[in-house]
């Protein structure tokens, strides 16, 4: 492991831009992104601070879900995407040439939109982020913990040895939080996190994460504007363009970004007015 | 342009029979595929029970045990049943660790070059070569040049050639169907990209690779052409019973090709399809074993 990004990417303090009280986790600047030579995503810049929920908002092509992928370099797995501008985590540059993607994926976590357990045992989902990371845990402490978490240990307690696939969409996707847990991030990204969940499950998760919200910052990546009002603390809009040059391409674009309950009462923008008033989208 | 207005004709609502004309077709189709499904079944039935019926006074345990002579009556297999097992046990110690390395190589890390397309396509080819091209190229290389001999090392490094690419194409195949949003998960845990690979992706991949390869050791087990020329000996006694890699050896299907050669009937017809009926025997052992394992790996899922 390189010891040196390591120990560069562990909290490092934040420098400087404290605003409101609460100190920036992320710090974006122009962020753009491009698929080939077709943009998806063109100049971002806001910033995500510490122990919030952030929510993306926005239409379907308007980038949302490429966005969040920027914050724990999932765009790298894409061979053609190209991210471009800044991103600063913690004052240091995400997309430095000596930065890992590896050791930035064990401190952001990810929840992804379809529940995706990894076949084996409940007890072996949680156990494998640690025991890749060469985590000096006791892994039972650290399966118990995780699972407790995320809600999910009173209903599999008696059943760590269970295939996870024996859960049902709803635990299973808090399994995939208590999996993210385990490996003890600071950030969770989460996207699209109950779109293949029914209205209880969905609940479930919502409450969940506002109890993690004490100790994580999290970002959510959601179509449902109920869901962005009713947990997060900031919410950012976005909306898809139409690009001629490329054949009617679509790409996304930031329009607002602020306080979850300013903007769902008093949006500024007149898009996000429409679009939170159910007019489009 | 002018719009004629052609005119619809409406099939009237009311008449519910079927039409007279579709339902013969319907009916004639079915019974073509019908014929053609049975075809291959008859042929295959015809052909086992020839087999059995020439062959399965013959089998004994006797026939097992002894080693090849010039009298029927006493002949037996030994050597080739041993030669066989001995032959496949080492072809899968060699294609399962080079077959899955490869696969997992193409199908997780290689970069998409023109470079990954050539070797993708020179394997792809490979797969289709006539095995006695394999015998050919085994004779030479591990025969002369390395020096092994004619010696059950040579054959099964042969036979590992041969079964390669099959083996190689069928991991990817199951590495491929390996849903993406495992390896997604595994790599937003801070995991390597090895790391997922071989601790997610393979183990969920491993029924596929292991169906995949017991078929193609089934395949192996049959050929003749390769270890036929690179080596394989038909005709020794005691000394031919393989215990060291180095030492000549002979495989059934080799028995087979020797008793088929011989002047005798009895040779020719009875022992040769004995020596069939064991040979089937061995293949559908495999083939049964191959659909435990894949029940066996998908019911933890």
């Amino acid at each position: 492991m390189n010891q040196r990004t390591s120990a560069q990417l562990s909290e490092a303090p934040a420098t400087g831009q404290e605003k409101a009280g609460r100190s920036v986790v992320f710090d974006v600047r122009d962020v753009s992104v491009h698929y080939g030579s077709a943009p998806a995503l063109v100049d971002v810049s806001l910033q995500i601070r510490r122990r919030e929920i952030t929510a993306f908002i926005g239409p379907s092509g308007c980038g949302k879900s490429t966005f969040i992928r920027c914050f724990n370099r999932t765009n790298d797995l894409i061979p053609s995407a190209r991210v471009t501008g800044t991103i600063e985590y913690h004052g240091q540059d995400l997309y430095a040439k000596d930065v890992d993607p590896v050791e930035v994926r064990r401190r952001i976590g990810m929840v992804f939109q379809k529940p995706n357990p990894f076949p084996k045992s409940i007890y072996d989902n949680i156990t494998f982020g640690p025991k890749v990371n060469g985590m000096k845990v006791d892994l039972d402490e650290v399966v118990e913990t995780s699972l407790k978490r995320a809600a999910l240990w009173d209903e599999v307690k008696n059943k760590l040895k269970d295939s996870a696939y024996s859960l049902s969409g709803g635990q299973q996707q808090r399994l995939c939080i208590a999996r993210a847990l385990a490996v003890d991030p600071e950030v969770i990204l989460m996207d699209e996190p109950c779109s293949a969940l029914d209205p209880i499950a969905t609940s479930k998760i919502e409450d969940l994460m506002r109890q993690l919200e004490d100790d994580y910052t999290i970002v959510i990546v959601t179509h449902n504007m109920q869901q962005a009002a009713r947990v997060s603390d900031r919410t950012a809009f976005f909306t898809a363009e139409v690009e001629s040059d490329h054949g009617d391409h679509r790409f996304g674009r930031l329009v607002e970004y602020g306080d979850t309950a300013t903007m769902f009462s008093n949006p500024t923008d007149r898009r996000t007015e429409d679009y939170i008033s159910g007019r489009f989208g | 342009m002018a719009t004629t207005t052609q005119e619809r004709r409406v099939t009237p609502v009311h008449d519910l029979r079927s039409s007279r004309r579709r339902a013969v077709t319907e009916q004639m189709t079915r019974a073509v595929l019908l014929i053609a499904t049975a075809l291959s079944v008859i042929v295959l039935a015809t052909l086992l029970i020839d087999i059995l019926r020439d062959g399965a006074g013959r089998l004994s345990l006797d026939f097992l045990t002894s080693y090849v002579s010039r009298f029927p009556e006493e002949t037996g297999i030994r050597a080739g049943l041993t030669g066989t097992l001995s032959l496949m046990a080492l072809v899968a110690l060699m294609t399962f660790p080079i077959g899955v390395a490869g696969a997992m190589y193409l199908e997780e890390f290689a970069p998409d070059n023109r470079f990954t397309r050539l070797l993708e396509a020179n394997i792809n080819n490979l797969a289709g070569v006539p095995s006695v091209i394999y015998g050919l190229l085994g004779l030479s290389v591990f025969v002369y040049i390395l020096g092994f001999g004619r010696s059950l090392l040579s054959g099964a490094l042969t036979l590992t050639l041969l079964v390669l690419p099959v083996i190689i194409v069928a991991a990817r195949e199951a590495l491929r169907s390996v849903p993406r949003e495992i390896r997604d998960g595994g790599l937003a845990l801070g995991a390597t990209p090895l790391q997922v690979a071989a601790r997610q992706t393979l183990p969920a991949a491993m029924p596929g690779i292991l169906t995949g390869m017991i078929l193609s050791l089934s395949r192996a087990i049959g050929e003749t052409a390769p270890i036929l020329v690179a080596g394989a000996i038909a005709f020794r006694r005691a000394d031919n019973e393989p215990w060291y890699p180095l030492e000549a050896y002979t495989a059934v299907p080799i028995h087979i090709f020797d008793f088929v050669k011989r002047p005798q009937q009895e040779f020719q017809i009875e022992v040769a399809s004995a020596a069939i009926i064991v040979l089937l025997a061995l293949l559908l052992l495999m083939n049964s074993g191959a659909i435990v394992l894949r029940n066996r790996y998908s019911r933890n899922r």
